[in-house]
This record gives structure tokens, sequence and C-alpha cells, in this order.
């Protein structure tokens, strides 16, 4: 199929595979086994100039948009998830910055990230909130020209290696959803520490922890937006970064279906090739289907995000809800058609059967998806009438 | 600093075939590449420069579709390349190589390193490099491996051994060859490969250098390469038979009877 991608798209993509391959899947297993950090890995990224994608141009960076970056990421994650979301969760942390913040703000960090010098991350989560974003008992409160942050972050990714955060922290308890303000904070502010570092089931080679502020004092200038615009940002930056998750899905699914679709042509039984026999040429048959509906439609909604539009959420929700789901199903079924071989850990399928788990986790639930693609539905149909 | 890098477009050794009738390389259809071991200097000339500062000049001397390894120096992040071509240059040996190169080094003017990779793949020579600081007077070291200090006037490099590595200091200007050991090669970037695709490869042919055509190519090599070929197996062979046992008795026997291992009493 062709995307008709610019030629600096393809530039993107090639650059991408091609350190996939040389860097990323030779090491894989290995950063699976051990839960290492790709430390190697992302400094390649950087020489690559791959964090420039998302930055602009003013602040030495490509100023690609939401396609770009999808780009990027699929390739990476057809590898690796644990790399790609690594190296995702840089531009998560990014997006407030871009989308929010002032001249001073993007000129000190955006070339910073950009050039991968420092990796950055986004905080929102806390033990007892997920989904319900609102319940954040983070805070910050102002004291003359600073703010001292009190509170925990759960499940950060990036966290420990991330030199700027973005840390969602409720500045007014009495105004609700509107109480919450984005700051940013750097790994060497006093206070602030980093706590329990997380053991997971897949992504192992991204680094997942917990986020301490402790009398955490940082300068005032350092609020995003403006105080009480904490869920504006934190919803509009996952609104861009949703179809990059996609982008992920698509990625993992594609390097599943590689896997299988080789395993298959190679492995013999009843004399005959695994792939001749339908029941399992089907499968493959429906793998390529779903993965090409999910390149399709994360193409597509990053191309309608990138064309300026103004209210995406619900695109975005849908380009991320479809193709994680996908990803689910056919690194399941990849894991199927390679049979016992697949449950073993000497082929890749399992891990990328682990890693597509996250997808439909992480930021916002599959569930949280379908929510907002519902109320969007109902405020379509509610104007129709 | 100004750092020349040498680098040489060969065949793609990875995927070459053997004509199996002639016992030739089969050129057709195989993708040229950098030398490997150039990339080593590339990574070497970026990494001085991103530790000292300067400006880095890739070189080669080839057909016209050698303009593809500068663009893809320049997409590492090389500042400036140039090709010297001209059909002049063809059926250069190593003297004849050097001379072109050398001139070309010297047109750059004021470099206070050069660096080329061990060999090429192709040739396997590694004459080049030193050839090219004997017609420049240069001092050099090959085989080097690191890098202890880097400074205006003067280098200390560590140069692979067999059994170890020497530490020299070496005053600028001065060539180096460099091994593997120093440094894996970045992939390279966005930024450089945009750039390399707008790039416009300067070209200098003999008369450009101010060299005479029997000083370059073919009319200026002391060698020529008559035949390239894969060498036959020749020899007495031998089919052992029987059990391992049996046969691992046969090897002995016949490596103690041809005098190549002496059994102890």
């Amino acid at each position: 199929m062709d995307y008709f991608f610019t030629e600096e798209q393809e530039m993107i993509r090639d650059l991408c595979r091609q350190i996939a391959e040389e860097r990323i899947k030779p090491v894989r297993a290995e950063l699976d086994e051990k839960e290492e950090f790709p430390r190697e890995i992302m400094k390649a990224l950087a020489q690559a100039d791959l964090f420039q994608i998302i930055i602009p141009e003013e602040y030495g960076g490509l100023g690609g948009g939401c396609l770009e970056n999808c780009i990027a990421v699929e390739e990476l994650s057809r590898a690796c998830c644990g790399v790609s979301t690594s190296y995702a969760a840089s531009f998560l942390g990014a997006y407030p910055m871009l989308l929010f913040g002032n001249e001073a703000q993007k000129e000190k960090y955006l070339p910073l990230i950009g050039s991968g010098e420092k990796l950055c991350a986004f905080a929102l989560t806390e033990s007892s909130s997920g989904s319900d974003a609102g319940s954040i008992q983070t805070e910050a409160k102002k004291d003359g020209d600073s703010y001292v942050l009190n509170g925990s972050k759960q499940w950060i990714t990036n966290g420990g290696e991330a030199g700027v955060y973005t840390v969602i922290a409720i500045t007014d308890r009495s105004k609700g959803a509107r109480g919450a303000t984005a700051f940013i904070v750097e790994a060497d502010d006093p206070g602030f520490s980093i706590g329990k570092k997380e053991i997971k089931m897949g992504i192992r080679a991204s680094a997942t922890a917990e986020l301490i502020f402790k009398d955490c004092r940082i300068p005032a200038d350092r609020v995003l937006g403006k105080e009480g615009l904490g869920f504006v940002v934190a919803m509009r930056t996952f609104d861009k970064s949703r179809p990059g998750v996609g982008a992920q899905a698509v990625g993992v699914a594609q390097g599943a279906l590689d896997e299988a679709a080789a395993f298959a042509r190679v492995r013999k039984q009843f004399g005959k090739p695994i792939i001749t026999f339908q029941a399992v040429a089907h499968m493959l048959a429906d793998m390529a289907v779903d993965i090409e509906a999910g390149r399709a439609l994360v193409y597509a909604a990053a191309r309608y995000i990138d064309s300026g539009a103004k209210d995406f959420s619900k695109v975005s929700a849908i380009a991320k809800v479809f193709p994680t789901d996908m990803a689910m199903r056919v690194t399941t079924n990849a894991v199927q058609v390679l049979g016992g071989h697949g449950y073993m850990r000497e082929y890749p399928v399992e891990k990328m059967m682990r890693d597509a788990k996250i997808l439909q986790i992480y930021e916002g639930t599959n569930q949280i998806q379908r929510n907002v693609i519902g109320q969007e539905l109902n405020k379509e149909y509610g104007r129709k009438k | 600093m100004k750092i020349a890098v040498c680098i040489k477009q060969v065949p793609d050794t990875a995927n070459v075939k053997l004509d199996p009738e002639t016992h030739t390389l089969k050129r057709e259809g195989v993708e040229s590449i950098v030398n490997p071991f150039d990339l080593f200097a590339l990574e070497a000339a970026l990494r001085i420069k991103e530790a000292a500062g300067g400006e880095i000049v890739a070189v080669t001397m080839g057909p016209p579709q050698a303009e593809t390894v500068i663009k893809d120096a320049i997409g590492f992040g090389v500042d400036e390349g140039l090709l010297l071509s001209d059909r002049a240059f063809a059926g250069a040996d190593t003297w004849a190589t050097t001379a072109a190169l050398a001139k070309a080094i010297e047109g750059l003017g004021d470099v206070d390193l050069v660096i080329c990779g061990k060999q090429a793949v192709d040739g396997d020579t590694a004459q080049v490099g030193p050839g090219i600081a004997q017609r420049l007077g240069l001092p050099h070291v090959a085989f080097v491996k690191g890098f202890r200090e880097i400074e205006d006037k003067r280098l200390v490099v560590e140069r692979q051994m067999d059994d170890g590595y020497d530490v020299v200091e070496l005053p600028l200007p001065a060539l180096i060859t460099v091994v593997r050991e120093v440094g894996e090669p970045r992939p390279p970037s966005l930024k450089g490969k945009m750039r390399a695709k707008k790039y416009t490869v300067p070209m200098q042919g003999a008369a450009d250098l101010g060299l005479e055509a029997d000083q370059v190519g073919l009319a200026g090599s002391f060698t020529q390469v008559v035949k390239v070929f894969a060498p036959s197996h020749s020899g007495e062979r031998r089919r052992l038979e029987g059990s391992e046992d049996e046969m691992g008795a046969q090897v002995i026997d016949a490596l103690v009877d041809n005098q190549v291992i002496m059994l102890g009493s």
C-alpha cells in the first residue's frame, strides 16, 4: 500500500527502519529480559535527529506533525515497543510545552528535548487517580516567587531517566477540575526524587517509576499556560499523542505478522509448510487485513490533526482504540501461529503479545476512549436535531 | 580543527557473489557502499569535531556515481565533500591514488588531520593512508583504536597491536588510519540526509589538481591488476570412512605421517 508520503516522511521511515534493524532488533530480547533502559539506543535516536521531529524549526527541530511522529513510532515499535515507548514518552512530555509553553519556556526546553540531551516525561497518574484524573492529590502551593509541590505520581514512563517533567498538580482544590495546573519540573529541583521502579509484564526496556515531591520548590515561571489550565493541558496533549499509541500498535502488530508469516513458510507439518494450510493462511490474512485497516486509520487521523483541525478528540480516540485492540488480537494470533515456539522466549512474538497489552491501557484505557467517543457522538447527534 | 576524511566506494561485499564459471566477482547488480572501515574514520572525525570543534571534509576518488558516498558522509554530519573524478584516474594503483588524494587534501588548505579507514575491503592493501602521509610529508599512525588527548597542535592516540596497544603522541598536522575499536558509527541524521539531498558534490579532475595524465590512473601506476580470481583448491584429497573414532584415528595418523604434529612418547 502506498500512503503517498513526502520525501521527508519517507526519509524518517527509512532511517527508523534502519535503526530498528541494526540497533534495536539485535538487543531487544536482552533489554526485555534484563529490564534495561535502552540508553545507547536513545543516544542513537538523538544523533539521528529523531527527537527533533515534532520540535518547531525555530527551536532547531524539523517542524513535523502528528503524522511524522506516527511514522517514526510505528517503525521503532515494529522492532520493540519498550524502546518506542521510551522515545514517544519524551514527546508526550514535550507536547504541553509545545502547546502551552511561553516563548521563554519553549526557548529553554524544546532545544534540549529536540537534541535528545534531555529526555522528557509526562506525569498525571497517581496511585488512586487513574482514569478519574480529576481526583489527583498532588498539590502545588504558591509561595512568593515559587510553587511548592507535595505528593507523588505513579507509573511515570521515563521516570528517573528524564531530565524534564511536565507535572499536573492541584493549585486550588475548591475549583475541582479547574483547580489543576501544569508545571515544568527539572530532575534536579530540590525536593524532587524518584521512588519505586516498577517491574512490568511488557515494554520492559522502558522505565516506569514513581515521582516523589517533598516540599519540591520550583520557580513560579514554570507554570504552563496559567493556573487552572492543568486538565486542559493534559487533554489537549492526549488528543495529540493518542494516534502515536495507535502507531505503536500498528508497528508491533506488523512486527508480529512479519514473524508469523516467515515462520509459517518454513515450519513444516504433515510434509508441508503450515502456511499452505487454510486455517493458518486465513489467520495470517486476517492479521494483514487488521493491520492495514489500523494503519490507514492512524495515518488518516494524523493527517486530519495536522491539517489544523480544531476539535479532534473523537478522531484521536478512535485512532487509539481500534489499532490497540487490533494489535492485541494480532500478537495473540501470532503466538498461536508459532504454536509452542511462539510461547517460548526464544522467539520474539510472546514479547510482542506482552508489549501489546499496555497499549490498550495507557494514555487513557480503551474504555475511557470509548467514553470520549460516546460523549462526542451524543453531542453530534444532539446538534443534528 | 580541519579534518579531511578519505572514503571509498566499494561493492557491498556482504552481498557479493562469485561467478561460478569465471570465478570473478559479479559486480552487476551489487550495491555500492561506503567502505566499512571508512565509516569508522567518519565516526572518529565526528567525535573529534564534537570534542574540539572544527570542520570535516570527506574526499573520495572514483567514477561520477561515487558522489553517493560523499552524500552518505554528509548524511552522517560531515560539513563538505569533494569527489575526484576523471577518466585519467581509471586503473590507478595505490601509488597513483595517493598522488590524486594528496594533491586534493593539499588543495583544501590548512588541514590539521587526515583520517582514513585502515584499509578498503575490496583491495585490502592498507597502503593508501600511509601513502598519502608520505606524499604530504606528514607524520602518521596506522591502526588507531582510540584517542587519549585531542589538542590544537597535538594528538595522543592508541595504536592497536597484535598483543595490546601502543600510546603514541604525534604533532599536528598528521594522518591516522583507524580500526573498528575507534567507535561504533552513528546512524545518519535526518538533518544530514536532508542536506545531502540538496548538496551538490564539488568535483575535480587531474587538471584541477595540477597533475599530468602520466602521474595518475593506469599511466601513473607501478602495478596493475592482471587478473582477479578465487584461488582453486588443489592438492591431494582423501575421503575418510568408518566410525567417528576410526576416522579420528586416521586423521591423527595422517597428521603424524606428514609431520604436522608429533606424538609424545
